[in-house]
């Protein structure tokens, strides 16, 4: 008899990834889908589909999704669930809607303790409008708009964003990971569970900042961009819990 | 000596904007200006501007970057689109009302929702009441020159206004035409130093800019911004007259073309007006009277003109690549029928909306238009005064 070992989640639609060959959008993707899966709330989760490269994130996820302007998924999420707080909210953002266009809304739904969850992908750059400099680009990394890389006098630093709201009060659950390796994928599986779990339980604001890789955005194989996330940009953001306050309660 | 060179819309205006060499350049990213930026970037990382150039969060802070630059007494650039535009709103208005001649390519995107990046006039018809000049260019030819022609009417002491430049998002942004550049030089001695008004920090006369006015005087200052737009049309001129002796290329407010005996006429912005040109000689081959009107200083308006130039057709079309939704036509028709109202013998003005998000304007949908107009201007019956056109029922 034959054994079904790997299938796609139901939470996916049976839709080809377009995303550039190995970019972490379309991993991050399938996560999010089999945690949907196995919380078994699939009928009752609300997506956030940003402005950027995962701008089709509706094209892949069965389940219904709003897409809204560049930087404002916090605010529309917290519409929604305070109408249908019965629902399961999630955002999925870029670092550019989530740390450049859109840094108000994330620090006040966070202050306000939304409880929402907030998928956030730092790729260093902006890809979608073909790799230009972000708040999260890496000091001497180049981008299309920093052609001599990046430099603080001109250009700033980067900026931490776990780091960042792990310090606003009304957050409960703040984590960066990876998607570079097969543990690091695991990891980011369980921190994105552990967001919708505090969610249905009615933990307030969890997010998970996910590094993830944009060979293209990068210039490099898909293979370099890998270890590239490893020795250089988890160097600058490194991966941990930064904040859980439930944590002694589990 | 004029350089021949084959170019996109953004290429020719981010090589205008490097012959200015501004002194400050705010940009944030978005399709389908981002090339023209970052072209601009790549001459500031080349050293072949000595422009500071601020990559900022957003264009509500590209705007308000340029604002605090202008004002500190700099020559200021930056360019945007679409949902960039619309979130500058706020800042255009203090931009205008402050009197800061900043220089704004806008290459012309659908606005959402629903999402669309492809081209049409929605975005810079929502600014068309801000207080900036408009400026808007058929070919990449034309982007480049309203560019160029853009400093001086902004930074004219009679005038100090910011000026927007709009270009058809990708039709012109990212198709290769032919076109003639001018030398660094030449645009370096056309634009001018630039000339200080009042800069930020002059111990000697210090100033104060966008105060707290009440209905005390706000009135009062809105009728001299509103004095101000009147003395537009005239520098527009006079930059033109000047930029023809430099160029060999003539700009007016307005371009006519075989309207002077026409009976049948077609008002139309930007690209579009290209494709009905063509269809119009082909009208005219055969014996039909047809003519075209396309506007380039959209904002001030100049109505008097334009209604001199309109009024003896019989019937006259106004395409529309924008809804006003709400109100009773689309933005452009509602300019010429207010320019036409003074007159009793006037045309017989319809209204048609066509090439939203991008949908192509064909020469049939020309064809169409100038047959629905003949039909007018021998009957006297009009079956709709305003349709969608290219459009699926
Ligand atoms: C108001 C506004 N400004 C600019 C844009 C253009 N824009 C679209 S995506 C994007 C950057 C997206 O970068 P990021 O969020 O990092 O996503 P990635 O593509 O890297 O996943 C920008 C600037 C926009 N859509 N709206
Ligand atoms: S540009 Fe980068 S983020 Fe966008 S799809 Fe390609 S690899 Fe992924
Ligand atoms: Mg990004």
């Amino acid at each position: 008899m034959k054994k079904i070992v790997f299938k796609r989640p139901e939470s996916l639609k049976k839709e080809p990834f377009r995303y550039c060959p190995g970019c972490g959008h379309s991993l991050i993707h399938r996560l999010i889908a089999e945690c949907i899966d196995s919380f078994g709330i699939r009928g009752k989760t609300i997506g956030i589909a940003p402005v950027g490269c995962a701008v089709f994130a509706y094209d892949y996820f069965n389940i219904d999704m709003i897409e809204c302007a560049h930087g404002r998924p916090p605010a529309v999420a917290t519409g929604i669930k305070r109408t249908r707080p019965d629902k399961i909210v999630f955002s999925y953002q870029g670092d550019g809607d989530l740390a450049a266009i859109g840094t108000a809304e994330i620090i006040h739904a966070a202050n306000r303790g939304e409880n929402i969850s907030v998928f956030f992908i730092n790729n260093a750059n902006y890809g979608m409008t073909g790799g230009q400099m972000a708040p999260t680009t890496l000091l001497e990394q180049y981008t299309s708009t920093t052609r001599s890389g990046r430099k603080p006098e001109i250009h700033g630093y980067p900026l931490r964003i776990a780091e960042l709201l792990s310090t606003i009060e009304g957050t409960s659950f703040v984590i960066r990971t990876a998607v570079n390796s097969h543990k690091n994928l695991m990891n980011t599986k369980r921190a994105i569970e552990k967001a919708f779990r505090y969610q249905i339980e009615d933990r307030g604001f969890s997010l998970v900042e996910i590094l993830s890789q944009c060979p293209v955005g990068w210039k490099m194989s898909p293979e370099d961009s890998l270890k590239w996330v490893d020795e250089t940009m988890s160097k600058i953001f490194p991966l941990g819990v930064y904040k859980d306050k439930f944590k002694e309660a589990d | 000596m004029a350089k021949i060179v084959a170019v996109t819309g953004n290429e020719a205006v981010a090589n205008a904007l490097r012959q200015v060499n501004p002194d400050v350049c705010a940009a944030y990213p978005i399709t389908p200006q981002t090339d023209m930026m970052q072209r601009f970037s790549g001459f500031v990382s080349d050293g072949k501007v000595k422009t500071e150039i601020i990559l900022v969060e957003s264009e509500h802070s590209s705007m308000s970057a340029c604002v605090g630059a202008s004002a500190a007494g700099g020559r200021v650039i930056t360019a945007t689109s679409s949902q960039g535009l619309a979130l500058m709103n706020e800042i255009l208005y203090i931009a205008s009302g402050t009197r800061l001649p900043i220089v704004m390519p806008v290459v012309n995107r659908a606005l959402s929702a629903p999402l669309n990046i492809h081209g049409d006039h929605s975005d810079a018809m929502g600014a068309r009441d801000s207080g900036w000049i408009q400026l808007w260019s058929e070919n990449a030819q034309e982007a480049y020159d309203n560019t160029i022609q853009a400093f001086r009417i902004a930074e004219h002491m009679d005038i100090r206004l910011p000026v927007m430049i709009c270009l058809d998002g990708f039709i012109i942004s990212h198709s290769i035409e032919r076109i003639e550049y001018l030398e660094d030089e030449q645009v370096q001695n056309f634009v001018g130093e630039f000339k200080q008004l009042y800069p930020l920090l002059d111990l000697a006369h210090p100033v104060s800019y966008g105060p707290l006015i009440l209905p005390d005087y706000y009135m009062e200052f809105r009728k001299a911004q509103a004095e101000v737009n009147t003395k537009v049309p005239e520098v527009v001129l006079d930059v033109a007259a000047d930029f023809e002796k430099i160029s060999g290329r003539k700009y007016g407010l307005f371009e006519t073309y075989r309207l002077e005996d026409a009976e049948i006429g077609i008002v139309i912005l930007n690209s579009a007006a290209g494709t009905t040109k063509d269809v119009i000689d082909e009208f005219r081959n055969k014996g039909i009277k047809a003519g075209l009107l396309k506007p380039r200083l959209y904002r001030p308006f100049p109505y008097v003109e334009t209604g001199e130039a309109l009024k003896h057709l019989k019937a006259l079309c106004v395409l529309d690549r924008a809804d006003s939704f709400g109100s009773s036509f689309s933005p452009v028709y509602m300019d010429i029928a207010s320019s036409l109202y003074p007159y009793n013998d006037k045309p017989i003005l319809i209204n048609k909306i066509y090439g939203l998000g991008g949908r192509d304007y064909l020469p049939e949908h020309a064809e169409i238009v100038l047959n629905e107009l003949i039909d007018i201007a021998e009957t006297g019956n009009v079956k709709s005064y305003k349709e969608y056109i290219g459009v699926r029922e």
